[in-house]
């Protein structure tokens, strides 16, 4: 059982590195973002799973580290956008 | 399995980084730095490193990132373009020469230590002295406590020279105010940072209790509390404080001071930073308390800046 | 093979199915909405699917309710960030007009 977590954690992995080479592509910033965030996803998926594999419930903290901290960067990449035309 | 799973992530991990360095565009960097951070927490999940992956995991990947990001925007605030340029090629080679000459300094040094000659065994007759489990937390709290005392300090230390960075006129101000610029987003960063700061400060709570026995310390959970501040910080859920405020100075400094305290009052009991017979975990875990808030309050202030003039949003609500 | 063996690759099945189809529809998708839409099914069904997998494997109730948290707070932050990203893509999509505006929106 544990070696189709380890499976799962693989796959998990190959969905990263998808979600990577639309940020390479972009085009736009918004994109490259969005696709931090989801390598994040995959990452923390990949924690738990391998968590599981292990039965080390430790790794379960590094997942809730993750998604605690996932937002941040979203939130710094947005916080300077003003509306079109708003004053600075 | 476990060897694919291992190959796949090495791949990703060096992919990752060769991308984060030679990109142009700067958001694409700081995008693959987090992407490669997060992978290189896997990574020491992989070994079984736990305390090494929350660490990087929430430094490496989740506050670093940050401080990229908000480092781009400043550049790009300033009518940089943010985007690298060519640099001479000799300059170019000599980098590739000395990093090349560090990695293989850094392998020889690795390779050359027996397999069975690891830190584990001198530590480990020694934990029950301590009466706590985490290795890790003993070779930073007891064994090697001088190396995180002082770490401490180059963390503060580190504070001062940015706040050293303050225009004249500006010192003791507020940092500038890090909210949201428009106004939807700053309700939803908000209300999101209302249930994240206090969630943040308990699970960074109990990163600092786990981290006796089980993996956990006062630098992971410093960087998530951090992370909290930030958030709501740019939500607008706390006002920065005036860095004169003498309660921030004081969450600033308890945990080095306490530390240091606790490190002089060990004179008494043999030597500097030894801790009394029995009182050795009570001790350490006061100091990971303080000191997990010292070193929150300090990066978010880090990350925050200096104080700029015309920030003087008068807001009551200090942090710390 | 018993069958809450079965169930759980059932839903480690059913996790990865959503991670993929996000992956994919991240990478194929024409535009920054459609994007976001397709992120949004890793982030929250993804992930919840295979964290319930490894929580009815794990077996017990502080394991089960230590992944809760870690999808409870994935599902917050995604919505969040989703929020935000899409007020952030509209606010670019309008400036577009405008051509004197910063090529990156405008950031402080």
């Amino acid at each position: 059982m544990a070696d189709w977590f380890t499976l799962v954690a693989i796959f998990l992995l190959l969905t990263v590195a998808a979600a990577l080479v639309r940020c390479w592509r972009g085009p736009g910033p918004v994109e490259r973002i969005m696709a931090a965030q989801l390598a994040g996803t995959g990452v923390i998926g990949v924690a738990v799973v391998l968590g599981a594999a292990r039965g080390d419930a430790a790794f379960l903290d590094a997942a809730l580290i993750g998604t605690l901290l996932a937002a941040i960067a979203v939130t710094a990449f947005v916080r300077g956008t003003a509306k079109p035309g708003a004053k600075e | 399995m476990t060897f694919a799973f291992d190959l796949i992530l090495c791949l990703m991990i060096l992919g990752t980084a060769a991308i984060a360095l030679f990109v142009r565009d700067a958001l694409a960097a700081i995008a693959f730095f987090i992407a490669f951070g997060n992978l290189m927490g896997l990574a020491w999940l992989g070994l079984d490193a736990v305390n090494v992956a929350l660490a990087e995991i929430a430094i490496g990947a989740g506050v670093t990132g940050v401080l990229l990001i908000l480092a781009r925007a400043r550049l790009l605030a300033l009518g940089d373009a943010a985007t690298s340029t060519g640099s001479p090629l000799l300059l170019r080679l000599g980098a590739l020469a000395a990093c090349a000459g560090f990695v293989v300094l850094l392998a020889a040094a690795v390779l050359s230590i027996p397999p069975e000659s690891g830190l584990d065994r001198v530590v480990a007759p020694l934990m029950p002295g301590l009466g706590i489990e985490n290795r890790v937390t003993g070779v930073l709290l007891a064994f090697r406590a001088y190396d995180t005392l002082l770490e401490s300090f180059v963390l503060l230390g580190a504070l001062v020279a940015v706040w050293s960075l303050a225009p004249a006129g500006a010192w003791p101000g507020r940092p500038a105010d890090p909210g949201m610029a428009d106004a939807p987003m700053r309700r939803v960063a908000g209300t999101f940072g209302q249930l994240l700061l206090p969630v943040a400060l308990v699970m960074a709570a109990y990163l600092v209790w786990a981290g006796s026995d089980l993996p956990g310390g006062a630098f992971q959970a410093g960087t998530v509390l951090a992370g909290g501040l930030l958030v709501a910080g740019m939500g607008g859920t706390i006002g920065l404080p005036s860095s004169d405020q003498p309660l921030l100075r004081a969450a600033l400094v308890l945990g080095p001071v306490v530390f240091l305290a606790i490190g002089l009052a060990g004179v008494a009991a043999g030597g500097l930073l030894v801790y009394p017979a029995g009182l050795a975990k009570a001790l350490i875990v006061t100091i990971e308390y303080t000191l997990f808030l010292s070193i929150g309050v300090t990066l978010a202030l880090l990350v925050a800046g200096p104080p700029m003039p015309g920030a003087s949003d008068p807001d009551p609500e200090g942090k710390g | 093979m018993s069958w809450i063996d079965l169930a759980v690759l059932a839903l480690l099945g059913a996790g990865l199915a959503f991670y993929a189809a996000g992956s994919l529809g991240f990478l194929r998708f024409p535009d920054t909405a459609s994007r976001l839409h397709a992120l949004t099914k890793a982030d929250n069904l993804g992930l919840g699917l295979v964290a319930l997998a490894a929580a009815i494997y794990g077996g017990s109730l502080a394991v089960a309710a230590k992944i809760a948290l870690v999808w409870l707070f994935a599902v917050i932050a995604a919505g969040t960030t989703s929020q935000l990203l899409a007020r952030r893509a509209r606010l670019d999509e309008a400036r577009l007009d405008d051509a004197d505006s910063a090529p990156d929106g405008g950031l402080r």
